[in-house]
């Protein structure tokens, strides 16, 4: 796999099917709706329990936006991800095009889904920060990777939000 | 007594800002604060708060690392109305923060 920045748009080329079926995920992964330790930590609390008045306002004006904001984040990278079909199969070898104005929807999304994936699986810090974890032996591990792939992919975005110089091949 | 219009408002003015800094002082100790959490990347909770607070990022890096270091870490203290508004802000980004009266 290879990730550059190509005049204003984030490419990822030579996705094999594996890591293409990853980033697939996204969308799925990041929607918390079966997971009630996903809901609590993507919605979470905006104060103390004893400010019980700012809580329950919140839960009906604040809520609602945030919700709106996290969904059209996920659609607009289930847009982009398209371009790895082709007539409904997974394309080999695929290529990913992300336009810089997706960037912000791409971190949004990625966020949501890395922060439901460890609050389902209850990923300790050290685990978090093992990311030569292998081999991949269980739907625990593939988990723990996908979070960390994910993670890969925001700090690239992030390093190209900031990055004023040249294209370069980031490998 | 005529009071010209122009001398009426004068007189008015200094009154009128002096109870909108009473109303300030009075909802003066509020904070955000933001909460540790091992999912989200460093590189990326100091992007927010430069974009949320329009720090520098040297000082974005410091709270950066006092969240990661102590747990949490006192962005910013001021009126509630800001500080609720910042607070929605850091949700929408997904990072731990809740507002909190100061001691």
């Amino acid at each position: 796999m290879e990730v550059f920045r190509n005049n204003g748009t984030l490419e990822i080329t030579e996705l094999d099917p594996f890591l293409a079926e990853l980033l697939r995920q996204i969308p799925i992964s990041a929607n918390p709706d079966a997971v009630p330790a996903a809901e609590q930590r993507i919605y979470s609390a905006p104060a103390e329990p004893n400010e019980k008045e700012f809580c329950a306002e919140w839960k009906i004006y604040v809520e609602p936006e945030l919700r709106r904001l996290f969904q059209t984040a996920t659609e607009t990278v289930a847009s982009d991800l398209e371009q790895l079909r082709e007539k409904g199969k997974l394309v080999a070898n695929g290529k990913l095009s992300i336009p810089r104005e997706h960037a912000d929807a791409w971190l949004n999304a990625l966020n949501q889904a890395r922060l439901a994936i460890a609050a389902k699986y209850e990923f300790s810090e050290a685990e978090l920060c093992d990311h030569y974890r292998s081999p991949i032996g269980s739907r625990r591990d593939l988990s723990l990777f996908q979070v960390n792939f994910y993670g890969f992919l925001q700090e690239f975005i992030l390093r190209e939000l900031n990055c004023e110089g040249p294209a370069l091949p980031n490998g | 007594m005529h009071v010209s219009p122009q001398i009426s408002s004068a007189m008015q003015s200094p009154e009128i800002v002096e109870e909108v800094e009473t109303n300030e002082a009075l909802d003066l100790p509020w904070q955000v604060v933001v909460h540790n959490d091992p999912v989200n990347l460093m590189t990326y909770v100091t992007m927010v708060f430069q974009r949320v607070f329009g720090y520098p990022k040297e000082k974005a890096e410091i709270h950066m690392l006092e969240v990661h270091r102590n747990g949490r870490s006192v962005l910013w203290s001021g009126v509630r109305e800001r500080a609720e508004l910042f607070v929605q802000q850091l949700h929408g980004y997904l990072l731990l923060a809740t507002i909190e009266r100061s001691n």
